[in-house]
């Protein structure tokens, strides 16, 4: 029996180990190719490790400026995106878990029906919408639609529907206002449920594609992910430099989940992630 | 007499709350004013012109004319070629990577949530796809499908098998999509199945050891039983995602469909329409097509899971 058990952990080792390579080996395989002279690039058999490591892929990749403007642009989005998203959910919330109005709870539900459509279906007339606007190479084209997010709203109303009303009429003795008590006492005590808002939010708005390439034309506007695929029809087949340009899309993303893993992954087994 | 009258006034007012006024109203309002604005522009009045767009003939987005009213639309998608090609390939490719990943997921997790040493580091390995973006890992995937210098090839020698043209062959090309789904839908498949794997008692599993019953019994009759509403919902989450694929054959192809336009999929085919073409009534179309189609396979999911799911 014991024998057993110790052959089986072996196993299951051996297992893991195989499966968590395959995984991370295209991520290897991108950091180590930017490392590359164009002539290690197409040796065969394959490099595994350079005797030298060149930081030139790097400094071709940032030095025309316009991938610092994308990493700048990103980063702007993301903390409109996250301020917005926060801000509209935290109230919102409030409204339909603490506010009492006639039809509350059916008006919810109804806005729960939301949640199954998909985001392409919208992004058409969306896309239609910000061109009549003239919105076209706008941060509000890039971070506005997105703002009222019903699965966030639900997560959050969920935590609020916990704190007990007692609490609530407490304050309320005490002179606060709905107001007072929703920023000095509910969003307080709901950092956990807004920490997974912002994180998932965070990522999603990092990563997004689909929309932020619809919305810009002008390269000064692009984020890093719609940068990076104009910088691929650049760069043809140079695949150091495209290496090196795809790590730095990756790399705050993976530093991020080096340092919250646990965070994320409870953000994601809660809300989900778009793919 | 007057403290009879002050109680009253008091009484009045904690009971005000409760009473309908125009503050009851005016109040949720103002709360609810930015996500109001922003849902009824951005998602409710998409969603009914969506609709209505899909039946527009002849329609220009931009002069805002169209000539007619009718289903011409439905009947130009279901005999242009690359809709039905695009639906067909759609329809592989969620066939393969949804019952592939889940299978794969279910024993990764199963391992994982033996809660050995290391966890943590096999969790950052396993999870990472799950953060990075699509489309830069996509191209990483493009180079090791290189045909020349990419790594899996240079594998399928070591292996002693013959190179494989991935990006250039239309066959080859689809398999190459199907396994970067895979290996991308994995971390948040496996991340949902632990979630799930620690609702399960732990008794369960002391007394069916007591018992004497082998770890594919303890399998077959205890995790998956148990594990049967979780596995119900990733099975509806990753139908509804993959049949959205659009990231990944950007990335891959470099902003074609495929070698040869053969690998359109359903929201490629929307995207190219509607942005490229200017064909948004088409466009509107298809996409109400594919969430017909999804939210049926949801239904059917659900009816399934009915009958079969044992909580």
């Amino acid at each position: 029996m014991k024998e057993n058990g110790k052959t089986g952990k072996v196993l299951i080792y051996a297992a893991l180990i195989i499966g968590a390579v395959m995984m991370v080996v295209p991520f290897y395989w991108m950091i180590i190719t930017a490392f590359k002279t164009p002539e290690q690039v197409a040796q065969m058999p394959p490099i595994w490790w350079p005797t030298s490591f060149l930081t030139e892929n790097f400094e071709y990749v940032l030095s025309s400026g316009e991938f610092a403007r994308y990493i700048i642009n990103s980063i702007i989005v993301a903390v409109i995106s996250v301020s917005l998203t926060v801000l509209v959910t935290i109230l919102t919330a409030f409204a339909f878990s603490r506010l009492k109005f006639p039809g509350r709870d059916i008006i919810f539900s109804l806005f729960l029906g939301f949640m199954m459509v998909p985001f392409e279906l919208l992004a058409i007339t969306n896309y239609v919408t910000i061109v009549r606007l003239e919105w076209i190479d706008t941060y509000r084209a890039l971070t506005l639609p997105y703002i009222a997010n019903v699965l966030y709203i639900y997560i959050l109303r969920n935590f609020f529907l916990g704190i007990p009303d007692s609490l609530y009429w407490a304050a309320r003795i005490d002179g606060a206002s709905n107001f007072k008590y929703l920023w000095r006492i509910m969003v307080p005590i709901s950092k956990p449920a807004i920490i997974t808002i912002v994180l998932l939010n965070g990522i999603d708005s990092w990563n997004s594609f689909l929309w932020p390439m619809l919305v810009t034309n002008e390269p000064e506007m692009r984020t890093v992910t719609v940068g990076l695929t104009s910088f691929v029809q650049a760069a043809g087949v140079r695949y150091e430099r495209l290496m090196a340009a795809a790590f730095i899309v990756v790399i705050p993303m993976m530093i991020l989940f080096a340092f919250a893993r646990k965070y994320i992954i409870t953000a994601v087994a809660r809300g989900g992630i778009k793919g | 007499m007057s403290m009879t009258l002050t109680q009253g006034k008091r009484l009045a007012k904690t009971r005000s709350d409760e009473r309908i006024t125009a503050r009851t109203f005016i109040e949720p309002l103002i709360y609810l004013l930015p996500f109001i604005v922003v849902v009824s522009v951005f998602m409710v009045y998409p969603i009914i012109t969506v609709f209505l767009n899909s039946f527009l003939e002849d329609y220009n987005y931009l002069a805002n004319t169209y000539s007619g009213f009718g289903l011409g639309n439905y009947s130009a998608l279901f005999s242009d070629k690359e809709f039905v090609g695009a639906l067909q390939n759609t329809f592989i490719y969620v066939g393969c990577v949804v019952p592939i990943s889940t299978v794969l997921s279910l024993a990764i997790a199963i391992l994982l949530n033996k809660k050995l040493r290391g966890t943590s580091i096999f969790q950052f390995a396993y999870f990472l796809p799950m953060v990075t973006a699509t489309i830069a890992v996509g191209i990483v995937w493009k180079w090791m499908y290189h045909y020349d210098y990419g790594l899996i090839n240079y594998f399928i020698q070591v292996l002693g098998g013959e190179p494989v043209h991935w990006m250039e062959d239309p066959i080859m090309a689809k398999a190459a999509l199907i396994i970067y789904g895979i290996w991308g839908k994995l971390p948040f498949t496996v991340i949902l199945f632990l979630s799930g794997l620690q609702t399960i008692d732990e008794q369960y599993y002391t007394a069916a050891k007591v018992d004497g019953a082998g770890s594919k019994k303890i399998l077959f009759r205890i995790t998956i039983p148990l594990l049967s509403p979780t596995i119900a919902l990733v099975l509806i989450i990753n139908i509804i995602n993959t049949s959205k694929v659009f990231n990944e054959v950007f990335a891959l192809f470099n902003g074609k469909p495929g070698p040869g336009y053969s690998l359109y999929t359903v929201v490629y085919y929307i995207y190219e329409n509607f942005y490229h073409e200017m064909n948004v009534s088409i466009a509107c179309a298809a996409a109400l097509v594919l969430f017909a189609i999804v939210f049926l396979m949801t239904l059917l999911q659900t009816a399934v899971q009915k009958r079969w799911v044992s909580r």
